[in-house]
Parts: C-alpha cells; sequence; structure tokens
C-alpha cells in the first residue's frame, strides 16, 4: 500500500555499490551493492560479526571504504539510531537532553516525537533509569526528530523482550507508513521482521541474497548461514499446512511427518 | 589577610572555575587516566620550558599537547595492549623523563617539591594572569564546544552521523586539558592535578539533574576544598596543595551519604 508521502519521496536515497572495507588484511566488507528507495524497509540480516554494523557505518559516511562508493541523494536527511547507546550513570542526562544533543528542538516537537513512539510520559525521565524498550522508542524519537528521509535503524529491538520486539516492529512499519520515509534496519533475526520488512539483504561480509522476505527464508545461502536454528523455525512456521487434528486434538490418521 | 594569601586564594577560585567543566567532561569521558598523563608530562614540559628559556607554562601546554597526540596516536596504532596500559607507560615514563632531565640542569635551582605538590602561597601576580588568561580562552572555547562536547561524550559515531567532527573535538578536549593541567599545576602539583579535576565534579554528580549543574556545582565544591585546604594549612600549617585535596575528597565523601536525585547511580 502507497500512501502520498511515499510517492513524494520516491527514488533511491542512498545506494553503496561496490562497497569494500578491509579491516587487520581481511575484508569484512567485500564487494556490497545496496540501494534504498524512498519509502521502502531493506533489512540487512547476517549472523555475529558478519559486518552489517560496520556496513551501515560505511553507508553513513562514518567509516571510508576502501573500495566502491556511497551515494545519497542530494538534501538527504538521516535519523540514526546507533546500535547499543549506554549513557553512563556519572553523566545526569534527562531524555529532553538526549534528544536535543546535537540539535534544538522545541518541548512541543520533543513532545510530538515522542507521543509518535508511544513514550510522551518521559520527557522529563532521566536517562539511565529507562528499560530497553523505553531507551529504544526515546532513540527512535530523537531519529525522528531530524524529519529524516531515511531512518538508520541498528539493531533497533535490542535489550527488547519478545513481545516488545514485535510491538517495535510494528511500530516501524507505522512510522513508514504515514512519514513515508526509507528504512534502513540492521537485525539479526529474520523471523520477527518479516513482516515489517519489504526487502531482506542476507549479509556474511559479502551479500549472500536479497529479496523478498521469503524468498530469502527458503534461499540455501540463508539457510546455509543460520543452520538448524531456522531450519526448526521454518518447521515451527509452516507447519500448521502439513496436517490436521482430529476433535481428541491428536493427528489426523493420514498425516505425513510434520517438519 | 595577607597579600600573598589572598594571592592564593584567588588562584585557588581561579582554578575551581576551570576545573569544574573540564573535570565533569573527564570524569563523564572516562578519562582520568588521560589527565593523569598529561599532569605527569608537565614536569618534562617543565624542563623543556628551562632548558629553552620559555615561560614555564608555555613549556608545558605544548608537551602535554605532543603527549596527548601521541597518546591519540598509540591508541591506534597499537591495539594490542589496553588504553591504561598505555596510559600508565606514557604517564610515568614522562614522570621520569621529566625528573632526570631537571636532575642534569645544574645550572638551575629548581624546587622539586613544589612542582610535585603545588605551592599556593608562592603564586605572584604573573601567574594569576596566566591564570585569568586561561580562564577567559577556556570558556570561551566551552561556551563554543559544550553541546558538541557533550554529544560526543554520549556516542561518538552518533554525534558523527549527525555532522559532528568527532576529531575537531576529540582535539579541543585535548588542548583544554592541557592548558588547566599547566596552571593547575601551581596550585596543586603535578601529581594531584587530576585530583582537582575529578573529585569535585564527582562530588557534584551526588546533587545533579542535568550536565551543567554538575559542572557548576563542581565548580562550587572545587571552591569549598580551596577555602577549606587553604585554611587548614595555614591554621596547622600542612603543605596547601594536598591540603586542598583532603578538603575536596572529604567532601565527597559526605556527598556519598546523600541519595542520587534521579537514582540512577544506582543501576549497574
Amino acid at each position: 500500500m502507497r500512501t502520498m508521502a511515499e510517492v513524494t519521496r520516491q527514488g533511491e536515497l542512498i545506494a553503496g555499490q561496490g562497497l569494500t572495507l578491509h579491516y587487520g588484511g581481511q575484508a569484512v566488507i567485500d564487494g556490497v551493492d545496496l540501494a534504498i528507495e524512498g519509502g521502502e524497509i531493506v533489512t540487512l540480516i547476517g549472523p555475529n560479526g558478519a559486518g552489517k554494523t560496520t556496513l551501515v557505518k560505511l553507508l553513513l559516511g562514518l567509516v571510508a571504504p576502501d573500495g566502491g562508493r556511497v551515494v545519497r541523494r542530494p538534501g538527504l536527511r538521516v535519523g540514526y539510531l546507533p546500535q547499543r547507546l549506554q549513557v553512563d550513570p556519572v553523566l545526569p542526562l534527562d531524555v529532553s537532553r538526549l534528544l536535543t544533543l546535537t540539535h534544538r528542538a522545541s518541548r512541543a516537537a520533543q513532545q510530538q516525537a515522542l507521543a509518535e513512539v508511544g513514550v510522551a510520559h518521559l520527557l522529563h525521565a532521566p536517562v539511565q533509569g529507562l528499560s530497553g524498550g523505553e531507551l529504544q522508542r526515546v532513540l527512535l524519537a530523537r531519529a525522528l526528530l531530524a524529519d529524516p528521509d531515511l531512518l538508520v535503524l541498528d539493531e533497533p529491538t535490542q535489550g527488547v523482550d519478545f513481545n516488545g520486539q514485535a510491538e517495535l516492529y510494528r511500530l516501524i512499519a507505522g512510522l513508514r507508513q504515514h512519514r513515508g520515509c526509507g528504512v534502513l534496519m540492521v537485525s539479526h533475526d529474520l523471523v520477527m521482521v518479516m513482516a515489517a520488512t519489504d526487502r531482506v539483504f542476507c549479509l556474511n561480509h559479502h551479500v549472500c541474497c536479497h529479496g523478498a522476505p521469503e524468498s530469502v527464508r527458503r534461499h540455501p545461502e540463508y539457510l546455509a548461514l543460520f543452520g538448524p536454528r531456522v531450519a526448526d523455525e521454518l518447521a515451527v512456521y509452516a507447519h500448521h499446512h502439513d496436517h490436521a487434528h482430529d476433535l481428541t486434538g491428536a493427528v489426523a490418521a493420514d498425516e505425513h511427518e510434520a517438519g | 589577610m595577607e597579600d600573598f594569601v589572598l594571592r592564593g586564594l584567588v588562584a585557588g577560585l581561579g582554578v575551581a572555575l576551570l576545573g569544574a567543566p573540564l573535570g565533569c567532561l573527564v570524569v563523564w569521558r572516562r578519562m582520568a587516566y588521560f589527565g593523569e598523563a598529561l599532569a605527569h608530562a608537565a614536569l618534562l614540559g617543565v624542563a623543556l620550558g628551562l632548558l629553552l628559556d620559555l615561560a614555564p607554562t608555555i613549556g608545558i601546554v605544548v608537551t602535554c599537547l605532543a603527549v596527548a597526540l601521541l597518546l591519540a596516536g598509540l591508541g591506534r596504532h597499537q591495539p594490542r595492549f589496553a588504553s591504561d596500559t598505555l596510559f600508565g607507560i606514557v604517564s610515568h615514563g614522562a614522570l621520569a623523563t621529566g625528573l632526570v632531565v631537571l636532575s642534569q640542569m645544574e645550572w638551575v635551582r629548581v624546587d622539586l617539591f613544589s612542582y610535585l605538590f603545588g605551592d599556593i602561597l608562592a603564586v605572584g601576580y604573573g601567574d594569576l594572569g596566566w591564570i585569568g588568561l586561561t580562564l577567559v580562552v577556556v570558556y570561551a572555547i566551552l561556551a563554543w564546544l559544550w553541546r558538541p562536547l557533550l554529544a560526543v561524550t554520549v556516542h561518538a559515531d552518533l554525534a558523527a552521523a549527525e555532522g559532528i567532527s568527532v576529531a575537531r573535538v576529540h582535539l579541543v578536549f585535548m588542548l583544554l586539558i592541557a592548558l588547566v593541567t599547566a596552571v593547575a599545576m601551581k596550585i596543586v602539583g603535578i601529581l594531584l592535578v587530576t585530583s582537582l579535576l575529578v573529585i569535585p565534579a564527582a562530588t557534584a554528580r551526588h546533587f545533579a539533574r542535568t550536565p551543567e549543574q554538575m559542572a557548576v556545582g563542581a565548580a562550587l565544591v572545587g571552591a569549598l576544598a580551596v577555602v577549606g585546604g587553604l585554611a587548614a594549612s595555614l591554621e596547622f600549617d600542612t603543605p596547601s596543595g594536598p591540603s586542598i585535596v583532603v578538603a575536596a575528597t572529604l567532601l565527597f565523601a559526605l556527598g556519598l551519604l546523600r541519595r542520587h536525585p534521579d537514582g540512577s547511580g544506582r543501576r549497574p
């Protein structure tokens, strides 16, 4: 479903072309091509140490590539939610100050951004007292304050419990819906993000496979990378079409093996 | 009040005012070891200043900056060693080199004790001038860079992604620490300079809800420590620099009795 906002922000927002980065003689990022269009949600997925965060840093211009280049749409506004932001307890900081660290914003704008992610009551809460989910929402609000064309979210659900994760992904999908911004997300759990993503890039230093989430989930490279764990998930999520139950709950007689 | 006591008091208060915001930044950025390394390098700066016939303050600032850059470079190119190891090496290496060089300069008479532990009652009008000048420079730079400094402290990548030049901010921060070290040394000495940065800031944390409150609180605690330490020094004839640091430490201990205003200090 395309909203008006999506249409007006069509076209490529940012693209990495042949991005390569070596670290200690090894290619951490190896010839990666990736583009994000206005209004779409792209998820980067891969095992630990696959280079997901590094790729994000390359795209944001925080790290210069050894090879390839990053093309940004001129005037592109990016809202960034970094991985692992921890404010040292020795630094007294409330949410309002965290929101306005680099750019000033009116009280009303801060309040509105927090309300958009459902934590308006936290404006004056000390940052160190926030739960994992609250902190991620505050950081999301922070990214929204820039009125971004592109949201870059590095593991937006980290430190968040299972139910909170699903809720957060729904929230992100909703933000895209009514703001029409593009979203680049990093995740390590494809099944969790499937519903909230248009395209998936499976990364292990290079792009192993990419496409719609359903096709990536069945891609041999993806399965090889994530091994038996995701094979089980496939079973869990697909098995309900494999057999039927009789009235007592036992598997009906004509059934075959279920995953 | 005697003239030299008044000069000492003014100098001490000036240094407390200087050290407060920078001390907070040192504490927030976990750079106490870094400050220590620069302070120790200051003795080498004194020696170089004497050798080249420069004002000691200039020798100290230049040496501190050189050491800061060396530490930044080592940190990047020697991943084998943790930063506290590197800081320990550079810090004590510089201090020892300073002592060796000074010992070889037989043509100057150096009161080593006053360099190591300060001599607030020997502060002259020239020193007051340096402190005043440094105050103006440091506060002007802070007025310009306070927000970026805070942003880089919270998350360097986030600040960089939002348009802040992290390397430049870091460089300016090192310059500020070098400047403060150079003038604070006169008051509490090389070995105790860092304590004048760290202790008032840490004490102020007990009472602060915002970064700025903490900086103001640190200035007040520092001023109180200077007044108390100086008074005790005159009353009991104790060395002035260490007396000020003892006073600051007592204030910190008192602060421990207070509950944190926002509860954040008790989270792991």
